[in-house]
């Protein structure tokens, strides 16, 4: 493949608190506005607490899910009086730290979340781009205490709804499991520690280092899979004690998935695949009990930056 | 049967609750309770009328702990007598609501017994709520638990503390007992702490239905922890938390805290340590409802308690 170069990444956003109740991020990004982080090596930081109200409730949002409002479509819409905070917090972030798709948005988002699913550090990217798979790959040889997987949603740019969107480039942190409202010093540490490999990857990379093309493993979003509910909407089964915290372990046909609360088994039917996000806590409301993904090996070229 | 100890007689327990909801995003509490109003076949018991009964819909409608105010601490006496209808917490209305239903709090016609179900994001296990060491009716009920899912373990947790004890909904009966499962996150339901908690539950109305028949049960030895202090987070001035629970500490509710063992780990890496003069028993590690209660996890002392024998009067 054909070495890739881009421009230095000089700008760089620090996300957490997108959703108020995952702690983690929240507490990462109080800490660097206490200690006044503005620049870290080369790259200037800005660190953003991105939905405060919802922070101060410890919520995950307060009138909708601000992870969901950076789309094209919603960003372009006209905010009427009744649009919901978020919505008037997402066209905010966008003037501040995008606009998305344009020449002065931020070099890099790094937008920091927890799970109640076991998927230990989980690097989320919403489209392929070599820079940020290098950083994954980066990252992955060396965090020796903890695996690392890489997420892939599929998005397209123009669909692409999350806040790591705003940037020329962005991705989010993931870590679990941890309770929403919870601080977990184990999961913060390895929340940290996953940061401080992004901004040493970043001094390298604007110091003009080549980083060797190889292959990263991902993980890539096929599909959702829901509860089983009755005829009013309530759900009547839990996700199977074999199932669950086995995030990113293969599903076999045949293996359980979920246990209803009468004792009956729902085993899982279709072709060999890798469950994530199970028992998410915030997904039951989008009617998600986990997602379903295929394991694809991505080649990527030598980068470094453009001088 | 030796008369030595001769059996306390206490009434039967024929008008029996299950509380779920109480705090709307524990939601095994919620999930059992919800199954058994629709179907109520699995908590049936001959010679005792068992009600399941959601407390706090409002807060299970919107999968949070409360609305306005924690109607587990709401069981106040004011609350309960004062005087406001539609101007007072919903949490309130709601306590005055369930006191006419399973009480008056304190009089002859309260519910006898009174299951409140709960989840904890501390990894506490199985833990049953004792609120009052003479009790021998509970004692005997967590004596025969305990010994039924051996070796499954639930331990049990006094809180008799004259200014950390709280006004539960349980509390409106005779004789309260809170279950507390855990580690759980809020608004998650897990399989397993799910099918723990019923299977509990079902032990605990199986020795209901063994009482009200006649059943004597023999003096038994019980060891509770009995909670001492409440430990908060560090603070800074402006009082937002500076430390977190330290890794050392974090999931090992029940295990010996001895002085000088880690505590908390501020947020650059430092160690604080525990600085009591004693062994002491932690509990509620870092449950997320407590941070609001400035409470980062609370201290107990182990002691056995000697439940005399008992049986239906």
């Amino acid at each position: 493949m054909e070495h890739t170069s881009f421009p230095p990444l000089s700008r760089v956003a620090i996300c957490g608190g997108t959703h108020g109740n995952e702690l983690s991020g929240v507490y990462i990004v109080k800490e660097m506005q206490k200690q006044k982080v503005e620049k870290i090596g080369s790259v200037s930081v800005i660190s953003v607490l991105s939905n405060p109200p919802a922070i101060d409730v410890c919520r995950r949002y307060t009138e909708t899910d601000l992870n969901r409002c950076f789309s094209d479509a919603k960003l372009s819409s006209t905010l009427t009086d009744s649009a919901a905070y978020e919505m008037r917090r997402a066209h905010e972030l966008n003037a501040q730290l995008g606009p998305k798709g344009g020449e002065k948005a931020v070099d890099l988002i790094i937008d920091l979340h927890n799970t109640t699913s076991n998927m230990g550090v989980c690097l989320i990217l919403s489209y392929l781009d070599w820079l940020t798979l290098h950083i994954c790959k980066y990252i992955q040889t060396k965090m020796t205490s903890a695996p690392v997987t890489v997420m892939q949603l599929n998005d397209s740019n123009a669909d692409g709804y999350s806040l790591d969107m705003l940037g020329k480039h962005g991705f989010a942190i993931e870590v679990g499991p941890q309770p929403h409202g919870v601080l977990r010093a184990d999961i913060f540490n390895m929340m940290k520690r996953t940061l401080d490999f992004t901004t040493d990857w970043l001094q390298e990379f604007n110091d003009g280092h080549i980083f060797e093309g190889g292959e990263v493993e991902t993980y890539s979003f096929l599909r959702s899979v829901d509860y089983p509910r009755d005829a009013s909407g309530q759900i009547t089964a839990a996700i199977h004690p074999q199932l669950q915290d086995k995030d990113f372990t293969l599903l076999q046909p045949g293996d359980p998935m979920f246990l209803s609360f009468s004792g009956e088994t729902v085993k899982y039917e279709g072709e060999p695949v890798y469950p994530m996000f199970v028992n998410e806590c915030a997904y039951y409301e989008k009617k998600i009990a986990f997602h379903l993904a295929e394991k694809i090996t991505l080649k990527v070229p030598s980068i470094s930056v453009k001088n | 049967m030796s008369s030595y100890h001769s059996a306390a007689r206490l009434d039967e327990a024929r008008r029996v609750a299950i509380f779920g909801g109480t705090h709307g995003n524990e939601m095994s509490g919620v999930m059992l309770v919800n199954l058994w109003v629709q179907n109520n076949t699995e908590v049936q018991r001959k010679g005792v009328e068992v009600q399941p009964f959601i407390t706090n819909p409002k807060a299970v409608e919107k999968c949070t702990r409360y609305v306005d105010t924690d109607l587990n601490r709401a069981f106040t006496p004011e609350n309960l007598s004062t005087l406001g209808g539609g101007d007072l917490p919903y949490e309130v209305r709601r306590a005055q609501e369930i006191n006419r239903m399973f009480g008056p709090k304190g009089s002859p016609e309260a519910y006898d017994v009174i299951f409140d179900l709960h989840n904890t994001t501390s990894n506490m296990g199985c833990t049953l709520l004792l609120e009052s060491s003479k009790d021998h009716f509970n004692l005997q009920m967590m004596n025969y638990i305990q010994k039924s899912i051996f070796p499954a373990s639930c331990l049990v947790l006094l809180n008799e503390h004259p200014l950390l004890k709280y006004s539960t909904s349980r509390s409106v009966a005779k004789h309260p007992v809170g279950l507390e499962v855990g580690p759980q996150p809020q608004g998650v339901l897990r399989s397993n702490i799910f099918e723990s908690m019923r299977d509990i539950l079902k032990h605990a109305l199986d020795f209901i239905e063994l009482f009200n028949a006649g059943m004597e049960f023999p003096p038994c030895t019980v060891e509770v922890f009995r909670l001492s202090e409440r430990i908060d987070y560090p603070r800074d001035d402006n009082g937002n938390i500076i430390a977190m629970v330290h890794p050392n500490l974090q999931d090992c509710d029940w295990e010996p805290l001895n002085p000088g063992d880690p505590m908390f780990q501020t947020f650059d890496g430092k160690t604080i340590h525990y600085q009591g003069s004693g062994t002491v028993y932690p509990t509620f590690i870092n449950e997320a409802a407590y941070y609001e209660k400035q409470q980062a996890f609370a201290t107990t002392r182990r002691e056995s308690l000697v439940a005399s024998a008992i049986r239906k009067a």
